[in-house]
């Protein structure tokens, strides 16, 4: 990355009003706040439903902003970039779409898919909380292994999400088989390493993804004031690996130097509290993350 | 003939319809609050850390003081977790 963003270089102008429906310690709407003070007033927002667009109820944003259905973002963000380069105005706003997981990995996939491969210039946001937390928690693509959702309770058949760890829908690397011109991971832990990497994103010509790991205190059953922790933990225990990938290159940033043991991540959510006691597969979910960032760095 | 009767029509579909931007914040959140925070000013380093991390842009940093707007402070506590030099505490809500 070229130039760091520092704090004080922040602007102080906020791009939402007051009074959003979000949780006390919603993840998501932080990470919407960051993204819109990188890009400034001049953003077209696209929302699939998802949290975002219930809790914004059209009237949060004060720049252009529009919800659509969980499938569709990136179709009709195709038709808004086309309308744009018609009007010889293209290069004046900045196109964003935002998305849930489920909007990205399960629903809105088709749609992502074929925007990318048209090559239309916008910037994807998928907030990542890892279920349908607005619809009351269901599992998602991207919901990890173990986690209790409300259609993967602990009982005594399964014991929270059964797929197997390397089963889940790993949304970046689909996008980089697509060949988009600019992939990135983000977490909500590290603001400054996603701002950096928004405004990066509004430099590229052709689609962007970025995947903002961003945590749920409602859904995940965890306190809201961990919301920050989580997602730092998140990295530090190698959950997630932060990265940008360019030009077919990978650059790491925030990469444990020593990884901290997975548990200290889980321990702080009841969604996780049933593996607590299970040590087999805690340190078969050990053995998984180090497998992967392994993997990611090959 | 005014809206008034069809006052409750409306706020019933203030949910799905915007008649002004930025309505919401009629929405005082603040409500929702069981623990305020306190920032202590003289622990204070003038970070940022706080303001950068508050999920409802809750906090102001002007002329380098923090200012929390508790109109629509939610509690959530990030703030007080991830200062540095634990400036801010949170503080039970006393009812009315």
């Amino acid at each position: 990355m070229t130039k760091k963003t520092k704090i004080k270089d922040l602007t102080d102008e906020e791009f939402l009003h007051y009074g959003s429906l979000s949780c006390a310690g919603c993840g998501a709407i932080l990470a919407f706040r960051h993204v819109l003070k990188a890009l400034g007033e001049n953003t077209i927002v696209i929302n699939s439903t998802g949290c975002m667009a219930v809790v914004m109820q059209m009237a949060v944003p004060k720049i252009p902003y529009f919800h659509v259905l969980f499938e569709n973002g990136p179709a009709v963000m195709s038709g808004v970039e086309q309308a744009l380069d018609i009007l010889g105005k293209r290069d004046d706003a900045n196109l964003l779409v935002v998305a849930g997981d489920g909007g990205t990995a399960d629903i809105g996939m088709g749609s992502l898919s074929g925007a990318v491969e048209r090559g239309h210039d916008f910037i994807y946001l998928c907030y990542d909380n890892e279920s349908y937390m607005n619809t009351g928690g269901q599992r998602s693509g991207t919901t990890p292994f173990g986690a209790a959702t409300s259609t993967t309770p602990v009982g005594s058949v399964i014991k929270g999400e059964n797929r197997p760890m390397e089963m889940r829908k790993d949304v970046p690397e689909i996008m980089i088989a697509h060949n988009t011109p600019y992939v990135a991971t983000a977490s909500i832990g590290y603001p400054l390493d996603l701002i950096d990497k928004v405004k990066k994103a509004a430099t590229i010509r052709g689609p962007s993804y970025i995947h903002v790991f961003s945590s749920c205190p409602a859904g995940w059953r965890s306190e809201p004031k961990d919301s920050v922790k989580l997602a730092k933990l998140a990295v530090q225990t190698g959950f997630i690996v932060l990265f940008e990938h360019e030009d077919g290159k990978r650059t790491f940033q925030h990469l444990p130097k020593k990884r901290k043991p997975v548990k200290d991540y889980l321990e702080l959510q009841g969604r996780f509290q049933h593996l607590l006691e299970d040590r087999e597969t805690i340190e078969k979910m050990e053995e998984f993350v180090e497998k992967r960032l392994e993997w990611i760095q090959r | 003939m005014g809206l008034e009767k069809h006052e409750k029509f409306i706020m019933k579909a203030k949910s799905t319809l915007v008649f002004e931007p930025g309505w919401s914040e009629d929405n005082l959140t603040g409500a929702w609050r069981s623990e305020r925070p306190e920032v202590d000013e003289e622990k204070c380093t003038n970070c940022d850390i706080c303001w950068l991390v508050c999920p409802d842009a809750c906090i102001k940093r002007e002329g380098g003081k923090i200012e929390i707007n508790l109109k629509y402070c939610k509690g959530c506590g990030i703030c007080a977790e991830e200062c540095p030099v634990k400036a801010i505490i949170m503080v039970r809500e006393e009812s009315d």
